[in-house]
């Protein structure tokens, strides 16, 4: 899988207004997303995820570090970044919002193919594609269909699955390459859910997008993610395949954000206390350590390493490692090559609960 | 048996409006005990909202309510005004969907928490109410200091642990909470129902809990009771019901949380096909049967009952003629 979509040392900070302090939403990541690849980023609210999704997509710019697109580092000149929106489109929490109440569904499709013109320059490359049929291939393709019979409904007219579908069909009209989606599903009901998240599935296999999905939701990551990347406080503290991150769990944030997931039941939950920290002031150290689990009962003082956990940084995961941690406990290896910390498939399928001490 | 705290039998709800009547409830009972927890579950528009509403008679002006609701053995529906007034929060509180934004934003969280105790009991005075008001929120979770903050200095889920104090504030006997953990992540989620199970369990009062979410609802509740379109569909130990779902809707709404490492779900989420039916147009026969797999040429037919069904019959109802068969394991 080549990469597509890539950051390197991403830096975002915020400047605190009125003597505040500068809040580093994103704190330095680099991460990958391949051709074809669907990526989960998680973590709770006040990570940095959505900033650093904001960033991939070109809507915020970083304070260092760059992100870069098929190999070339991301231009910001109005006319480089029309050209790159219509390759990575973004897909809101809630389509209800995300629509215009007064515009009929045939209107918000084809709005973006006119913003990009993109019906002269099919003409001019030779292609006789009307709007009307861009819009209703759209349309079609995020399972609208027959697409025809949408074109005059208002939003309010559809349900929260179909809006949904109408905002997809909004960026597919646009032929991009890859999808960022918020929060695809949390604004939908539960039997919508995993309608949606399958069509996000077939996107992949049958137009070969990419798809960068920001959620809190671990049991969306287990149904569609190919790797997971976990965020704590503008940091990837655990990134790799979705069966490593989630069947093996190596950071105690991501051990404690699985054992809250209601239907892990058979896991002892790991409460934390307190809520992600304030990014204006990042822990030292281990940025973890004021709410790890793993320091405060002792396991970190019997491997003799609590010190460093409050006091010695950690360094940036690389986007080339396969399954990488961010924590003292686990020492960083050169693991370099992708899959090297291979997980047994049937230890997956059983999920026996992990000790701390792993 | 102690008398309950909430029994609600054969509630229908219907709203008028413009375009006709539009029938949200079609009968549903549920009755809960003291120290319970009972879950409602459901997608939006099943009425789930609408029969909370009722315990309180926080209905809109347009719904015609037929059914008995009570509280403490006392009949909402028919109560008179003085005596509502009484009911809620005292004897009965609700925590509602939106309370992230149900706070004032320019008073002090404190003088909130106290405002229904002082209205409630006029000889409460300010120090008892302030001393009072520290230790509600230190039942939830906050120091009492938090008492002098703004809801713009709070956190999302730690303005909803003001709701839930607010709701306690006049220490009643039930509390219905309405979605009271949605809009917040996981990890404040856990927090949150912690508090809510925390309570329930210590102070021995009964707890209604709203969600879309099944999975929330199982590992919360005692029982939990899955609606669709204005009736309950199958009502069971909350454990069993998302293990074991005996009605095809529950079933796919257990189906919709997948377990994380379940082989099954990897890569194929389940959904269900279709769209809730208009409650104008109801489906013949079983209101389900245009979604359901399990559909046979009878369902579009019979209406079926709420009747014992399943391994554990004393404790679970399920309204499908095809209940008996092992209809769960098909999703």
């Amino acid at each position: 899988m080549s990469r597509l979509l890539s950051t390197r040392s991403l830096q975002v900070t915020f400047v605190g207004a009125r003597g505040r302090r500068d809040a580093k939403a994103v704190d330095g990541v680099d991460i990958d997303i391949g051709e074809g690849e669907i990526l989960a980023l998680v973590g709770e609210s006040g990570c940095g995820k959505t900033t650093l999704a904001r960033t991939m997509l070109g809507l915020e710019r970083p304070s260092a570090g760059l992100v870069s697109y098929g190999g070339q580092p991301l231009r910001y000149s109005v006319r480089a970044l029309r050209a790159y929106r219509r390759r990575v489109q973004l897909i809101l929490q809630d389509p209800t919002g995300a629509l215009n109440p007064r515009q009929t569904v045939y209107e918000s499709v084809a709005e973006g193919l006119r913003i990009h013109r993109l019906v002269e320059r099919a003409r001019k490359a030779g292609q006789r594609s009307s709007e009307t049929e861009l819009v209703a291939r759209a349309l079609g393709r995020a399972g609208l269909r027959p697409p025809e019979r949408f074109f005059l409904s208002y939003p309010h007219e559809l349900s929260g699955g179909q809006r949904q579908r109408v905002v997809i069909a909004g960026a597919l009209a646009l032929e991009p390459e890859v999808l960022v989606a918020d929060e695809p599903v949390s604004s939908l009901d539960a039997s919508i859910r995993g309608e949606i998240l399958a069509l996000l599935l077939r996107l992949r296999e049958e137009l070969g997008l990419s798809v960068l999905v920001v959620t809190h939701d671990l049991g969306l990551a287990w149904n569609i993610a190919d790797r997971i990347a976990v965020m704590y406080l503008g940091r990837i503290v655990e990134v790799g395949s979705t069966e490593e991150v989630l069947g093996a769990p190596q950071h105690p944030y991501t051990r404690a954000l699985l054992s809250v997931v209601p239907e892990m039941d058979q896991l002892a939950p790991i409460v934390l206390r307190g809520e992600t920290p304030d990014p204006a002031r990042i822990p030292s150290g281990c940025r973890f350590h004021p709410r790890c689990p793993a320091l405060l009962d002792g396991t970190a003082a019997a491997a003799g390493i609590s010190a460093d956990c409050v006091g010695k940084a950690l360094p940036v995961l690389a986007a080339e490692a396969g399954h990488a941690v961010a924590c003292w406990l686990h020492p960083v290896e050169p693991t370099v090559a992708a899959g090297t910390a291979e997980v047994d498939q049937s230890e997956t399928a059983t999920r026996p609960a992990v000790p701390f001490s792993g | 048996m102690t008398e309950p705290l909430l029994d609600i039998r054969d509630l229908h709800v219907t709203y008028r409006t413009l375009g006709g009547s539009v029938p949200a409830v079609r009968g549903v009972s549920l009755s809960i005990q003291p120290g319970e927890s009972v879950g409602v579950a459901g997608e939006s528009g099943c009425g789930k909202s609408t029969v909370a509403s009722t315990i309180l008679r926080l209905q809109p002006r347009t719904a015609k309510v037929e059914g008995e609701v009570h509280v403490l053995g006392k009949d909402v529906v028919r109560m008179r005004w003085g005596r509502l007034r009484v009911l809620r929060w005292a004897e009965a509180s609700m925590i509602f969907q939106g309370a992230l934004h149900s706070l004032n934003p320019v008073q002090r969280i404190g003088d909130q928490i106290a405002e229904p105790m002082r209205l409630h009991d006029a000889t409460v005075g300010k120090v008892a109410a302030a001393r009072r008001v520290g230790e509600l929120l230190e039942q939830v979770g906050l120091s009492a200091a938090r008492a002098r903050s703004y809801p713009h200095q709070l956190s999302g889920g730690q303005k909803q642990r003001v709701m839930i104090a607010m709701a306690l504030a006049c220490n009643p006997s039930l509390v219905v909470a309405d979605e009271p953990t949605t809009a917040l992540d996981v990890m404040v989620q856990a927090q949150v129902l912690d508090v809510m199970t925390g309570l329930v369990r210590e102070l021995g009062i009964g707890l209604l809990l709203i969600s879309h979410d099944l999975s929330v609802l199982s590992s919360t509740c005692d029982r939990v009771a899955v609606m669709y379109a204005g009736r309950v569909v199958e009502s069971a130990n909350a454990g069993r019901i998302f293990d074991d779902p005996q009605h095809p809707y529950s079933a796919a709404l257990a189906a919709a949380f997948p377990r994380v490492g379940d082989p099954k779900s990897r890569y194929s989420p389940a959904g269900l096909a279709g769209d809730p039916p208009d409650p104008q147009r109801l489906p013949t026969g079983c209101t389900f049967h245009p979604r359901c797999h399990w559909a046979i040429e009878d369902c579009s037919r019979i209406d079926p009952r709420l009747e014992p069904a399943g391994t554990d019959r004393t404790d679970r109802m399920v309204a499908c003629i095809r209940a008996g068969e092992t209809v769960g394991e098909a999703t």
